[in-house]
């Protein structure tokens, strides 16, 4: 892996560590972001890590744009040199597949799509090689995922699952991106999953929603308190499949002020999940659950 | 203490110079889309640069006010009006209890900027009174302005000379074509080396599609990228990367059809291709762009990137040096 350096115009720099997506990509973006935030370099003034690439914002008034860019790529021998242990936490985030409003949302763009005919899930299941939704909707819940990004808009997070290549799902975006998706649609495009944290557009499919609120400018939400957004990358994902009853069940439970995601803190090694990772995710899902 | 909107004009939002720092949770920086006309209307009426005023796009509102206040117009050609009677833009003006602001129709450019002595003062979130619509952030509880609402103000704390006015020479505005300066960079050799040239040299033009989020352009020749292999998870469309953080002025080009450069309320990372950004100091510009105005994209590299910067830098300080 040799990470690519440019510039944004004169205030970015932007590091691809690898063209394509991996846990070791991510790691190398997510430990640079880290020693670059801990080293304190003057001018800096946005630090934003993404799935296999990460920008830096500066001030090119306070530092010189090349000199920025020899800061980081001496950095980036420090960076490598980390053991990529992460100390994060795992989330259930229940979700409600094939729910009623996401349909309405798809039927209304299904001039935008690869296949007028059926609905996202159908088609992600089948060009998948799944016979049926249901299979599909237990691999996509069955192991879990990594945040691997936070943005687009705010608070929402990217979403990459821990299992190996050759079982990852991948499909493509809406032909056109429609102009409107449901708050806490759970959604998906090439290789990752998303939850979108407000309405808007968006282009990726839609599978279903989830109850849990994961942006709150009001911070009104009890688990939001502390800051409107939930989610950070390192965090670790398990897709609980809820039914309409369990759906409301939760919403009525938010809207009380109750709802708290199950949530337990846990310590992630990429060179022990690399070395079993049905064994890995075992484990965390052991943590997730215990007492 | 208030202003009173009779009407809202069109995309009024409050806006200050914005709230960096937050971009890695997909918060954009915000702020006025042309920030220098921003400092220079809150200077006019003896606010602090960053003070929060009114930005409109094309059309302006209709303002009453509850007390005798300073205000000052600035950027695009949108002449205000008080109780009827013209006023002058870049420059300072008394408008009293009970008058109205209004205006005439645009001249040229987009977006004025309308400060009030006192500033407006609804509730910050994140440092900021900026409106993020879509993260329902600052502004009028999370929104634009509306007819109806009652805006609050400061105190004014320095008093200043009715009809000061910045120098013509120290306004700028768009020239047409306008000349947006590039530095090319980000995925620039995702491109053939003819698509290089042809982006330089086509004249583009402003799309409908141009608001705070970003500028679409049109009518420049398709770009070719050069053949690959798409890498796992970017998405077939030759045109689509590993999705990635977007830098502020960054131009990504779906298909390679029609580049949309990202301003103040970006979103702050997707699939697209880039193939450079604009630099900072042409930033302010883009916004007093109107749609359909003839565009064209110059290369150019970090030198001449600093050294405009520097320039726009040495026009604010002159403005600040004309208004103490």
């Amino acid at each position: 892996m040799s990470s690519r350096y440019t510039f944004g115009g004169d205030e970015h720099v932007f590091v691809e560590v690898d063209e394509e997506m991996s846990l070791e990509a991510f790691f190398v973006s997510l430990s640079m972001t880290n020693a670059v935030r801990k080293a304190n370099i003057k001018g800096v003034t946005e630090i934003c890590p993404a799935n296999a690439s990460f920008q830096i914002k500066f001030d090119p008034d306070v530092i010189h744009p090349d000199d920025m860019m020899k800061e980081l790529k001496r950095l980036e021998a420090e960076a490598e040199q980390g053991d990529n242990v992460l100390e994060t936490r795992i989330i259930e985030v229940p979700v409600y597949y094939q729910d009623p409003w996401t349909h309405d949302t798809l039927m209304r763009f299904r001039e935008r799509h690869q296949d007028p005919s059926g609905t996202d899930i159908e088609y992600a299941a089948s060009i998948n090689g799944y016979d049926s939704v249901e299979k599909f909707i237990e691999a996509h819940s069955g192991a879990p995922w990594f945040v691997s990004m936070v943005g687009f808009v705010s608070g929402l997070p990217f979403l990459y699952q821990m299992v190996d290549r050759s079982r990852q799902i991948q499909v493509p975006k809406y032909l056109s991106p429609r102009t409107d998706t449901p708050r806490q649609t759970v959604g998906y495009g090439g290789s990752f999953s998303c939850i979108y944290s407000v309405r808007g557009a968006g282009g990726y499919q839609m599978f279903g929603i989830t109850p849990m609120p994961i942006f709150d400018p009001e911070q009104n939400v009890p688990y939001l308190k502390d800051f409107m957004v939930f989610f950070k990358p390192g965090d670790i994902v398990r897709f609980k499949p809820i039914n309409r009853e369990e759906y409301d069940a939760a919403i009525a439970q938010v809207q009380a002020g109750e709802f708290m995601p199950r949530m337990r803190n846990v310590r992630f090694s990429l060179s022990e999940f690399n070395a079993d990772m049905d064994g890995t995710n075992a484990k965390l899902m052991e943590a997730l659950y215990d007492h | 203490m208030t202003i009173n909107v009779i009407s809202a004009g069109i995309a009024t939002t409050i806006q200050d110079l914005g709230r960096p720092g937050y971009y890695h949770l997909g918060i954009p920086m915000g702020g006025a889309m042309d920030r220098l006309a921003l400092k220079t209307a809150n200077l006019l009426v003896g606010n602090d640069e960053g003070a929060a005023g009114l930005e409109s796009v094309f059309v302006g509102p209709e303002l009453e006010f509850t007390q005798d206040v300073t205000v000052a117009v600035c950027g695009a050609e949108l002449p205000p009006k008080v109780d009827g009677e013209a006023r002058d833009t870049w420059t300072a003006f008394t408008v009293k209890a009970g008058q109205v602001l209004s205006f005439d129709f645009l001249k040229s450019g987009a977006r004025i900027y309308i400060a009030i002595s006192g500033g407006i003062t609804t509730p910050m979130h994140l440092g900021s009174r900026s409106t993020y619509a879509i993260g329902a952030l600052g502004g009028v509880n999370g929104r634009p302005v509306q007819p109806g609402d009652s805006l609050p103000l400061g105190k004014s704390s320095k008093t200043v000379k009715d009809g000061l006015s910045v120098p013509k020479a120290l306004r700028r505005g768009p020239s047409s074509p306008a000349e947006i300066r590039v530095l090319p960079g980000l995925y620039w050799h995702r491109i053939t080396e003819q698509a290089q040239k042809n982006f330089f040299e086509d004249t583009w033009k402003v799309a409908n599609e141009a608001d705070r989020m970003g500028y679409r352009f049109q009518g420049g020749r398709k770009l070719e990228f050069v053949e690959r292999e798409q890498p796992f998870s970017a998405g077939a469309d030759p045109s689509n990367i590993t999705d990635a953080c977007y830098p502020y002025g960054s131009i990504q080009v779906p298909s390679g059809s029609e580049p949309i450069v990202l301003h103040r309320d970006a979103v702050s990372g997707g699939g697209y291709f880039m193939l450079g950004a604009v630099i900072s100091a042409d930033m302010d510009l883009i916004g007093q762009l109107q749609p359909n105005t003839p565009v064209r994209f110059v290369k150019v590299d970090m030198e001449a990137a600093l050294a405009a910067r520097k320039e726009q830098a040495t026009i604010m300080d002159e403005i600040r040096e004309v208004l103490s």
